[in-house]
């Protein structure tokens, strides 16, 4: 167990400063000191406060197991999931400071209202997968699929979200850019091998791919360790760069007639990939 | 208990030496710069037989030191430095890459200069427009970066070509020669590793199994993709010791090669 300041009946205590408010401006952080028993996660300490100090505080979790996505939060400013981060992990002899996602409307305490995510993901089409094969199903094969279930690990946590400075920052951006989150759903569903949907004018146009500029720090704070930036996000932008950037597939769309896929246009046909 | 009152998005909460990475690396890219600059004009202690350094490969001016080629591409009336006429192509190639990307991003722009740091700036369009919009050629840059391995491969092979007594060659292997082929493997790991070439052999395939080939170059540069950032700094970093070897032993700095000829 992680020592920290004074003990309390031979368990440690533990000292936490913990954002408080419903709204940035007048919110603050205020410390509590609770009990801390070995193992403990912040989550853990956070139901301690609620139990010995703040009844009031607002947490939101669902499976204390790292699965759904419900408990991220910065912790000592990096966004972590509470559930996930033992406080035995934390340095010692300081504070643990606890703070909700910067990016989205803090509705209560660490809660916060995440449904610009839920907004962007309506816009993105469903898969559209190709026709049925003459047998009557549909076929692929195991290393396709190995690429896009990668991005299925996703448990929408949304702290790649959180951490995207283009948003994070910039809040006038959110119309204009959707995030890691729903490139790595973009690329999931535009490398998958039976969809037939063109996501790439989507991805450039409407969901502002062009703004991200490859920082990391999406990757850096998955939970799932999707490698988001560069099985997702670059590869992405490879595909529009042949779409709209690359100068000798402009020639050759001009010299045999073709045009750039228009947003959401049926990927042509190739009956011998099938 | 008293509430401190500030909006969370002005303020660092991290308490680790977030940063020392944006750091090390702005101090490492611009001592390499300068020092790219300075011996890219210098025109001389570039070459000390049979070591060519990188930042002169290929050497095809009238005034080179050691013809890569046999003979000279431009002739006698480029009185400049040989090494102008490459620099460009390694430069762009790094300038656009997507690893380097974040570095400098970082680094220098500070947009973020760590996670969870604010952008140092209030605006922020990323690469949707000029110039960072020009970053979408960065494959276009890699094709003279193959090319480049291949001629600094073939400066190795010359490299175990020692000078005899009687105006012949004879096999042999130097410290020189040691350096410059960790530098060409590191490079080629680098430039072999990139996103784009990732792509371009395989990525751009939605399926796979009609193309086994691009999914096995896919599936191999995608293990060596997995350490671009490593390698990028690496050779950044070899490319100039290399270079600094050289011009130290044509210099007379360090007195002698170590070398073993047989």
């Amino acid at each position: 167990m992680t020592a920290r300041s004074g003990s309390n009946g031979g368990a440690r205590d533990v000292t936490v400063r913990v954002w408080r408010g419903e709204d940035r401006a007048s919110g603050g952080f205020v410390q509590y000191d609770v009990p801390a028993d070995p193992g403990m996660v912040v989550l853990d300490v956070m139901f301690r406060v609620q139990a010995l100090r703040a009844p009031d505080l607002a947490v939101r979790w669902n499976c204390k197991a790292g699965k759904c996505g419900s408990c991220s939060a910065e912790i000592n400013g990096r966004p972590k999931l509470m559930c996930m981060t033992r406080v035995s992990s934390l340095p010692e002899g300081e504070p643990i400071t606890i703070a909700p996602m910067a990016t989205f409307p803090v509705i209560k305490d660490l809660v916060t209202d995440v449904s610009y995510n839920y907004e962007k993901a309506k816009t993105i089409p469903a898969f559209r997968p190709a026709p049925l094969e003459p047998d009557g199903t549909r076929r692929m094969y195991q290393e396709e699929v190995d690429r896009v279930q990668e991005f299925r690990k996703c448990i929408e946590c949304f702290m790649c979200q959180n951490v995207c400075h283009v948003i994070r920052d910039h809040e006038e951006n959110k119309e204009a850019f959707s995030g890691p989150r729903f490139f790595v759903r973009l690329a999931e569903l535009e490398m998958h091998p039976l969809d037939t949907h063109d996501r790439i004018e989507l991805t450039r146009a409407k969901h502002g791919l062009g703004f991200c500029n490859i920082t990391k720090c999406c990757t850096e704070v998955c939970p799932e360790s999707i490698h988001i930036t560069d099985n997702a996000i670059i590869p992405l932008k490879e595909r529009v760069v042949t779409e709209f950037y690359d100068p000798l597939a402009w020639a050759k769309r001009r010299l045999f007639g073709q045009r750039p896929r228009q947003l959401g246009e049926k990927e042509p046909a190739a009956p011998s990939d099938r | 208990m008293a509430a401190t009152a500030a909006p969370l998005r002005q303020r660092v909460l991290r308490r680790d030496i977030w940063w020392l990475e944006p750091a090390a690396l702005a101090v490492l890219f611009a001592v390499f710069v300068v020092y790219s600059a300075v011996v890219g004009v210098a025109n001389e202690h570039y070459y000390y037989g049979p070591y060519l350094s990188p930042f002169y490969s290929p050497c095809i001016t009238a005034n080179c030191a050691h013809f890569t080629f046999g003979v000279p591409i431009i002739g006698e009336w480029w009185n400049l430095a040989p090494a102008i006429w490459i620099v460009a192509f390694p430069l762009a190639f790094r300038a656009t890459c997507y690893y380097y990307r974040k570095a400098y991003y970082r680094s220098y722009f500070w947009s973020p200069a760590a996670c969870s740091v604010p952008d140092a700036r209030a605006k922020y369009g990323g690469e949707t427009k000029f110039p960072f919009v020009m970053q979408n050629i960065h494959r276009y840059t890699w094709y003279p970066a193959v090319a480049l391995v291949f001629i600094l491969s073939y400066d190795v092979i010359l490299a175990f070509r020692f000078p005899t007594a009687s105006g012949g060659a004879a096999f042999g292997i130097g410290l020189g020669t040691l350096l410059m082929l960790a530098n060409v493997v590191l490079i080629g790991l680098y430039t072999f590793s990139c996103h784009a070439c990732r792509y371009l052999f395989g990525g751009r395939h939605d399926r796979f199994h009609t193309r086994p080939l691009a999914y096995r170059l896919w599936s191999l540069i995608s293990v060596l993709n997995g350490r671009h950032g490593q390698y990028a700094i690496l050779s950044l970093i070899s490319v100039g010791l290399t270079d600094l070897y050289i011009r130290l032993l044509s210099m007379g700095v360090i007195p002698f090669d170590p070398r073993i000829v047989f």
